[in-house]
């Protein structure tokens, strides 16, 4: 089985936001970067299925050049090479990053019989990479997947809705979006990252299309302090609390 | 006028949906609804169109297509390309829930047009002008979006940021159909499985006990359970802890879990990553107990206690039963 498997660069945010002075973009100059997290369980799914079917991982990446340190850790996790289409440090907008992706996919030499991506990414929060990219290569979609098992070249996805599971089947090729809870991502072993050393990422160069969607702000709600009221501690801390949950008329 | 696309699982409606509607309405009065699916889909469109037009939809359009027996994505949006071109609607607009955004995603891959999630606010003009939520709210970001490209705005609205509010219209039903193929039906729902258990599901509860990092390891939701059980709520958590194979995925809370608005929102042992914030911020009373006064989560709180949550909880949970009995 052929996978592709798109991912994103994203900055490592903790607990704030500190944007550029411009307010155009996060100041990244003192926080790192990881994979976006719904696409960590998507290169998960796609290294269990290589298990069990065989095949190869491609991975394919829009971005700066630093996102080869997100590529190479996914190498170590198990995929097999790595595809980087450059961009000059702006960030695209969702409709040019799809049709990139779809571009880059369908142009490699390999066919691929599942393409794998999260379903929104950590920071722009688009929902429709993975549709626009099935639209473009002409394939089903499934998204929102939680749960995927692949037999006889059929996926079966399950997705939560409340307490239940939707359950969708699939034929491959196709292209199929998962969400964090697909299952647990693995950490990269030493002879994994020995070996991702040695692996190929390939810079693939392709025209962006025009923006139709153009930032010209960002900033942080307003979410000042609430000036907590502090109930105390211990003993007379509980039972000021229970006084709380009377109040607002849970018990 | 604005179509408002709305969200239902075999009749039921996706309650955002009303938030999408009363969001609509400040853009344009002339709104009518959308519902996919006829009675095989479970859908009971006299009921269902009521209630849309109790939130302001003075036409319901209902698209009764063939072999639509359930949920399946792409041929509602195959329905809904076809009805913009017949009603020249100047936006789509739908709840930002899994299938409002998934159905208008594919409009908008379909008409080759931009597809905005996640809005707070909408100016149409040219260029359209828009505030949106990015890490899942935690950022603002203002765009503008080309009104050449979006000659029809495709957009959904960021849950809870619009509070939904009634203004009864007509919600006349008009009957619409359109071609759907058997590929436009090859992703569709075809079995539902793990009935519920009869316990509250995160979205719909009142109280959500949650439990971080600091709860120490999977032992230690225990009494997070009882609490919940004492005043009738769940148990939810954060990354950390699905992450760790503490507690399954269903519980999580947050930008990658399930988004919540309880009553209560207890958060034990929760640092207040903005991962977890997006997911518990619009809860209407958070209380946090943590052994950090400084903690983030601290400032984003109605109520702290500062304390370790292994001495604290029980004694709440005691507390509880004393005052109960």
């Amino acid at each position: 089985m052929e996978i592709a498997v798109c991912v994103k660069r994203v900055p490592l945010v903790g607990s704030t936001f500190i944007l550029t002075d411009d307010a155009m973009a996060i100041d990244t100059s003192r926080i790192g970067a990881t994979l976006s997290p719904h696409e960590e369980n998507a290169v998960e799914a796609a290294v269990r299925l290589i298990e069990v079917h065989g095949g190869s991982i491609t991975l394919f990446s829009v971005g700066s050049a630093q996102a080869e340190e997100q590529l190479r850790e996914q190498l170590a996790i198990g995929a097999d090479r790595a595809v980087l289409i450059e961009t000059e440090g702006t960030e695209i907008d969702s409709q040019a990053t799809a049709a990139v992706l779809a571009q880059a996919i369908d142009q490699d030499t390999t066919d691929f019989d599942l393409v794998l991506l999260g379903t929104e990414s950590a920071d722009s929060g688009g929902y429709q990479t993975g549709i626009r990219i099935a639209h473009a290569l002409g394939r089903p979609v499934v998204t929102n997947v939680k749960g995927l098992d692949i037999t006889d070249n059929k996926a079966t996805c399950e997705r939560a809705v409340g307490a239940i599971r939707e359950v969708y089947e699939v034929q491959l090729p196709a292209v199929i979006s998962v969400l964090d809870g697909l299952n647990i991502p693995r950490y990269p072993s030493v002879p994994g990252r020995i070996k991702a050393r040695k692996k190929p990422v390939d810079r693939l160069s392709i025209a962006i299309p025009e923006p139709t969607t153009i930032r010209t702000s960002l900033r942080v709600p307003q979410s000042a302090d609430k000036g907590a009221i502090n109930l105390g501690s211990g003993q007379q801390g509980a039972k000021a609390l229970v006084e709380v949950f009377k109040q607002i008329g849970v018990m | 006028m604005i179509l408002v696309y709305a969200d239902h699982d075999r009749g039921v409606i996706e309650p955002l949906t009303f938030q999408a509607l009363t969001f609509a309405r400040d853009i344009d009065p002339d709104v009518h609804a959308v519902l996919i699916g006829g009675s095989s889909a479970g859908l009971n469109a006299s009921t269902a169109a009521a209630e849309l037009g109790e939130y302001g939809a003075h036409v319901v359009h209902v698209a009764g297509l063939s072999d639509y027996s359930d949920y399946a994505p792409l041929a509602a949006a195959r329905a809904l390309v076809a009805l913009l071109g017949s009603t020249g609607a100047q936006a789509l607009i739908a709840a930002s829930s899994p299938r409002g955004n998934e159905v208008l995603a594919h409009v908008a891959a379909i008409t080759d047009r931009p597809f905005v999630a996640d809005c707070y606010s909408i100016a149409i003009g040219a260029p359209h002008k828009i505030v949106r939520a990015r890490w899942a709210g935690n950022l603002h970001e203002e765009v503008d979006v080309n009104a050449e490209a979006a000659d029809v705005l495709i957009a959904t609205v960021f849950p809870h940021s619009t509070e939904a509010t009634t203004a009864p219209a007509d919600g006349a039903i008009t009957d619409f159909t359109a071609a759907v193929s058997q590929d436009d039906l090859a992703v569709q729902v075809i079995n539902r499985v793990g009935a519920s258990t009869g316990g509250v599901t995160l979205p719909e509860a009142k109280v959500i006990i949650s439990g971080g990092r600091g709860m120490g390891g999977p032992d230690g939701f225990g009494i997070l359970e009882s609490i919940a059980a004492a005043l009738g709520g769940t148990v939810g958590c954060t990354r950390v802890v699905t992450s760790a194979g503490w507690r399954p995925h269903s519980e999580q809370v947050g930008q990658t879990g399930t988004k919540v608005a309880p009553d209560l929102y207890l958060a034990c042992g929760i640092s207040g990553a903005t991962q977890h914030l997006a997911g518990c911020k619009n809860s209407k009373t958070l209380v946090a107990i943590n052994t950090d006064p400084d903690a983030t989560i601290m400032n984003h709180a109605d109520y702290i206690i500062v304390g370790d949550v292994n001495q604290v909880l029980p004694m709440v949970l005691q507390e509880i039963q004393a005052a109960k009995s």
